[in-house]
């Protein structure tokens, strides 16, 4: 019963500080709302016996991502005298992308069956050592790739950003 | 008394000392610079200036609080609360002493004994720089904002290196991140398997570089000297606080030596056996359990102000990075030392077990 108080108290601040998010006019509102709604996404990983998920969520999300991001934003001195008008073209594809992932939206939740509220038991997979061994043994190919995959971003990003020698 | 109530009061204590010990932080600091200068330093309040640090913050109190017209009121007076509230998060997850025992319960000294310990701290320490950034940018100063950008910058560099250090702690520990485990471990078996004085097994015998990765990057992550970048105040006046007065100022510097004693504590659980103390198996015969564990506490507190100390005896011997010198030294020195030492330590385990 009190896990159920404490998932609706969550739940309803995941969804109001995504909202903000959407709706703040200031960039760097939106960046510290988002910063709240990932903290109670951690919040939720928690009640579902994931302690180290929930952690490293917010060790890399809140931590190091969303820092960049108000680095950006803070740099770009965005505000409304200097927002440029977008084309028509752009707005009609925002609306019409947006639109597509809101059919998709409900169409998955037009098949989901909601039963009622069961509070998860208590495991402990979500403990360091268990998530180490299935990574590291069931899982391994999947994450052998991801890495290759950061390697791959990461050596572009150099490129990217390496001086052109004269 | 219930364990929650003895939890609940040592959060209010642990409150109270990380403030107190704030407090006389900056005292000491000013005396172990005239010592270092050769200089007397305070000594007009009360005996030797014992009262310097409550005539300080009285006055801290009574300035008057400017908020810049055209700053962000909000995230301006956020600031300082975010970055007070991060530096005191941390303390929870430290163990202090050995558990106290009172009519068979056993009550331990620490508020959580989470098993992720490590990664808390990591993650908390991380969210640190939000303080600074955001009372950076909200006081819409240009210098402010450059010491912003300055601190952040430094802090997600040297986190890296850190958490690459403390990896090679944890593959000694058979991979606990519990900061209690991690203190036990250091607590038994014979130093380099043969010398055998008991609670003698520290991990700064075994892993130095470590250690030493992970104090350099305990300085920058405190912004204390020679990393003081974000604040240098020959070119950035005052770096991020530039802008503020009265105790929201103060707020920022106490949360400066709150850092600075939680860094020791957690470099003291690390590598510097936590509470443990050479011959504490043979006290332990002769004393009472409790007795022994307030001697753990006091030692664990002498480490940590020995490392307060070193904060200081730093921050007046060695003069300040150059900006780039201080991401050179980051990214392409430590970085690559601390990986090489993982991949050495793991080797070493896997050649000649523990």
């Amino acid at each position: 019963m009190n896990s159920q108080i404490i998932f609706f108290i969550l739940a309803a601040l995941s969804i109001m500080s995504a909202l903000f998010v959407v709706f703040s006019k200031n960039p760097i509102y939106s960046v510290i709302w988002l910063i709240v709604c990932f903290f109670t996404i951690a919040g939720h990983y928690i009640m579902l016996n994931a302690q180290f998920l929930a952690i490293v969520h917010i060790i890399v999300y809140a931590g190091a991502i969303m820092v960049l991001m108000l680095f950006t934003v803070m740099l770009l001195n965005l505000n409304k005298a200097t927002e440029p008008h977008k084309p028509l073209l752009y707005k009609v594809a925002a609306m019409v992308s947006g639109g597509l992932m809101l059919l998709v939206l409900l169409a998955s939740m037009r098949s989901t069956e909601l039963g009622p509220y069961a509070a998860p038991a208590y495991s402990e997979s979500g403990f360091v050592q268990n998530v180490g061994m299935v990574l590291f043994t069931e899982f391994l190919l999947p994450f052998e790739m991801t890495s290759v995959l950061f390697i791959a971003a990461m050596i572009g990003a150099v490129v990217l950003a390496k001086k052109e020698i004269h | 008394m219930s364990v929650v109530l003895f939890k609940a009061i040592l959060v209010v204590l642990l409150f109270l000392i990380s403030l107190g010990i704030a407090a006389y932080s900056t005292y000491a600091e000013r005396k172990v610079a005239a010592f270092l200068q050769d200089r007397i330093g305070p000594d007009r309040a009360g005996p030797f200036g014992l009262l310097q640090p409550i005539a300080d913050g009285v006055k801290m109190f009574l300035k008057e609080e400017i908020i810049p017209t055209l700053s962000d009121k909000f995230l301006f007076i956020l600031g300082p609360s975010i970055f007070m509230v991060t530096t005191l998060m941390v303390s929870a997850v430290i163990p202090w002493g050995m558990p106290l025992e009172f009519g068979g319960e056993i009550y331990a000294l620490q508020v959580a004994d989470i098993n992720i310990g490590i990664l808390y701290i990591l993650g908390v320490v991380s969210l640190g720089v939000y303080g600074i950034m955001i009372g950076g940018w909200a006081s819409n100063n240009k210098y402010a904002l450059l010491g912003a950008i300055r601190a952040s910058s430094q802090m997600i560099s040297y986190e890296l290196a850190m958490g690459m250090s403390v990896v090679a702690i944890l593959l000694m520990t058979n991979g606990s991140l519990s900061l209690n485990n991690i203190v036990e471990a250091q607590g038994t078996g014979k130093l380099y398997g043969f010398i055998n004085v008991s609670g003698m097994n520290w991990n700064v015998f075994y892993q130095p570089v470590a250690f030493l990765i992970f104090l350099i990057c305990a300085f920058a992550e405190a912004n204390r000297t020679p990393f003081d970048l974000p604040e240098s105040e020959s070119e950035l006046i005052g770096g991020f606080h530039t802008e503020y007065s009265s105790m929201k100022l103060g707020l920022y510097l106490f949360g400066e030596y709150i850092n600075m004693f939680i860094s020791s504590a957690v470099i003291s659980c690390l590598f510097f056996g936590g509470y443990n103390f050479p011959g504490i198996d043979y006290l332990g015969t002769i004393l009472p359990h409790n007795i022994v564990s307030i001697i753990s506490l006091l030692v664990m507190f002498g480490k940590i102000f020995f490392f307060i100390f070193l904060f200081m005896w730093v921050r007046w011997t060695i003069p300040r990075f150059r900006y780039d010198q201080l991401m050179r030294l980051g990214w392409q020195i430590l970085m690559p030392i601390a990986i090489v030492n993982v991949l050495l330590t793991a080797a070493a385990i896997t050649l000649f077990g523990n």
